[in-house]
């Protein structure tokens, strides 16, 4: 909370120029360790407004409107999928095809001060690429065929069951005029790389003003040496996991057996 | 409590992977199997991709067979000879197993193949072993005791390539047991499971061994085959799961003492049937999944992923 305020009084201490949002997060650094079971993030920040919107804004209040919306989007790092469809063969339920894409978020969330297609233009939306829908496009132009288009929406239906993609409406606070906040919550499931965080400030459908940071993911302790190991030393993963299941296992019967002669 | 795993990437509660180990683990101590061809199967139910089920299976059963082994050397059960030709088929079953795995899973095609073969072998023997152990419950019922005939002379004893098993007793060609072993080294790299529930059957009927030495010599083929798979696994696909595999092991030893406990107090006929009717079941929720419309007929796989 003091953080807020120490950034809206730098700000109102600035000259004065157009409007700009300004933000930051309660952590930068997310690590993945054994009992990670997801993780709450916290964005806020600040509006800075030019002074002749200060007054307009205070004539807006009179006749009660507001005038400015916030977007704050969490964008995972992006990875090569393929998405395959199954279809009843011979009776039995089968894989039988598949569109890749070569680039689409491994997690992606979109918070905002109200219902996006009341706020955003699809212009916007589009030069912007905000929405979820606008973050695969380019993946969808594939062929740009609806049978690709199918692939797409059901890449964004399983993310969204699974809240990777989450789309957060009213989620994002704006406190007097000024300040605004939002929680995100990571999920358990994340990919480790940078997770770039964009803040929009959005007016009459435009965006007027944005600000980008970026939260990094990465996997920690013994998780991290594992993963390592398995990828950069398999042959000595392997016999390692072979070593650990046999003292596991002939250790393990081994002390019953004392326990049990007792 | 959750436990985050590297490499399946997922968080897990780790009281179901206990649970999930200690369930299987009382299951093979009651019956003496490995409990790969459970413990599988299970780990698809619980969310875990099918390659790092398949690569973390033949891990577990790597330490669910150990101290089994060990037994039955100590006893002097285990027929040296025999097993090593047994390994070698399965080091090479492994081998071509591994390849078709991978083949496999650049077609996208691993998790049906995987849960057809599951249905497959789970369907046939546990159809076989219902059948048989309903007759030798009935015949103990009638009579009290049925006797086999000593191994007849089939078209095993007529192949080329003799040699002498002297524990087991036997003079016959390497070629039916070669054969055997890579058949239980493909399954064991396919469906991550032992393949005990192939190779006994097939070493009794088939190669006519005694009984007494059947187990701890199927044990000591299937220790290092699986050993085999696991490193096969992490070196080709990095699909083995320390993590998963650990706690799945510590469910297994502890659950393996109590199994074992109450395999004592069942008769052994009551136990092949229980054991049948398990098998049929497990095969029958994977069939019912291959045959009933999903819910969501699509399905995300990330590339370069395990």
């Amino acid at each position: 909370m003091r953080g807020l305020l120490l950034i809206a009084l730098i700000l109102l201490s600035l000259p004065a120029r157009a409007s700009e949002i300004v933000g930051a997060l309660s952590q930068n650094r997310v690590s993945l360790t054994a009992n990670f079971s997801g993780s709450e993030i916290l964005i806020f920040g600040a509006i800075r407004r030019t002074a002749d919107e200060v007054t307009i804004q205070e004539a807006d209040e009179a006749a009660g409107s507001e005038d400015f919306d916030v977007i704050v989007v969490i964008e995972g790092p992006r990875q090569a999928v393929e998405v395959w469809r199954k279809e009843r063969r011979a009776g039995i339920w089968m894989n039988v095809d598949s569109v890749g894409m070569a680039s689409v978020p491994s997690f992606y969330a979109v918070a905002s001060t109200q219902p996006l297609n009341q706020i955003l233009s699809p212009e916007a939306d589009e030069a912007f690429r905000i929405s979820a829908r606008q973050a695969i496009r380019a993946e969808q132009v594939g062929d740009g065929s609806p049978e690709t288009l199918l692939f797409a929406e059901a890449l964004m239906r399983i993310r969204e069951r699974s809240a990777q993609y989450l789309s957060l409406e009213r989620f994002v606070h704006i406190d007097r005029d000024i300040l605004f906040r939002t929680n995100v919550r990571l999920p358990s499931n994340l990919t480790e790389g940078a997770y770039t965080t964009r803040m929009y400030l959005v007016q009459d459908g435009q965006v007027v003003s944005q600000f980008r940071t970026a939260i990094f993911v990465r996997k920690d302790g013994i998780e991290r040496w594992l993963h390592e190991l398995a990828y950069d030393q398999p042959f000595v993963y392997g016999l390692l996991a072979l070593v650990i299941a046999l003292i596991a296992g002939w250790g393990a019967s081994a002390l019953f057996r004392i326990i049990r002669q007792q | 409590m959750l436990v985050y795993l590297p490499i399946a990437e997922i968080s897990t509660n780790l009281f179901t992977l206990l649970g999930v180990g200690a369930g299987v683990g009382m299951l093979s101590g009651m019956f003496g199997v490995g409990g790969g061809f459970l413990i599988t199967p299970l780990l698809f139910f619980i969310g875990i991709p099918p390659a790092v089920a398949v690569a973390t299976g033949a891990n577990q059963v790597v330490a669910s067979s150990i101290s089994g082994v060990l037994a039955h050397l100590r006893r002097k059960t285990v027929d040296l000879k025999m097993g090593t030709v047994l390994l070698i088929g399965g080091l090479i079953g492994s081998s071509i197993g591994i390849v078709v795995f991978r083949w496999l899973s650049a077609l996208g095609q691993i998790d049906l193949a995987v849960q057809l073969s599951y249905v497959l072998f789970l369907g046939v023997v546990g159809t076989l072993m219902l059948q048989e152990s309903l007759r030798a419950w009935y015949r103990t019922k009638k009579t009290g005791s049925g006797r086999r005939k000593a191994h007849k002379h089939t078209w095993v004893h007529s192949l080329p390539f003799k040699m002498k098993f002297r524990v087991s007793g036997l003079y016959i060609s390497v070629i039916p047991p070669l054969l055997v072993g890579a058949s239980v080294g493909v399954l064991s790299a396919v469906m991550g499971v032992g393949g005990g529930f192939i190779m006994v059957p097939a070493m009794i009927y088939l190669l006519g061994m005694p009984t007494k030495v059947v187990v701890g010599t199927s044990l000591f083929q299937i220790i290092f085959t699986t050993a085999y798979t696991t490193v096969m696994h992490a070196v080709t696909g990095h699909s083995v799961d320390i993590m998963l595999a650990f706690f799945l092991i510590l469910g297994g030893v502890i659950g393996a003492q109590f199994g074992t406990q109450i395999g004592l107090r069942l008769k052994a006929e009551q136990l092949r049937i229980l054991l049948a009717l398990l098998v049929m079941a497990v095969c029958i929720k994977v069939g019912l999944d291959l045959l009933i419309q999903p819910d969501e007929l699509y399905s995300i796989r990330i590339a370069g992923g395990p």
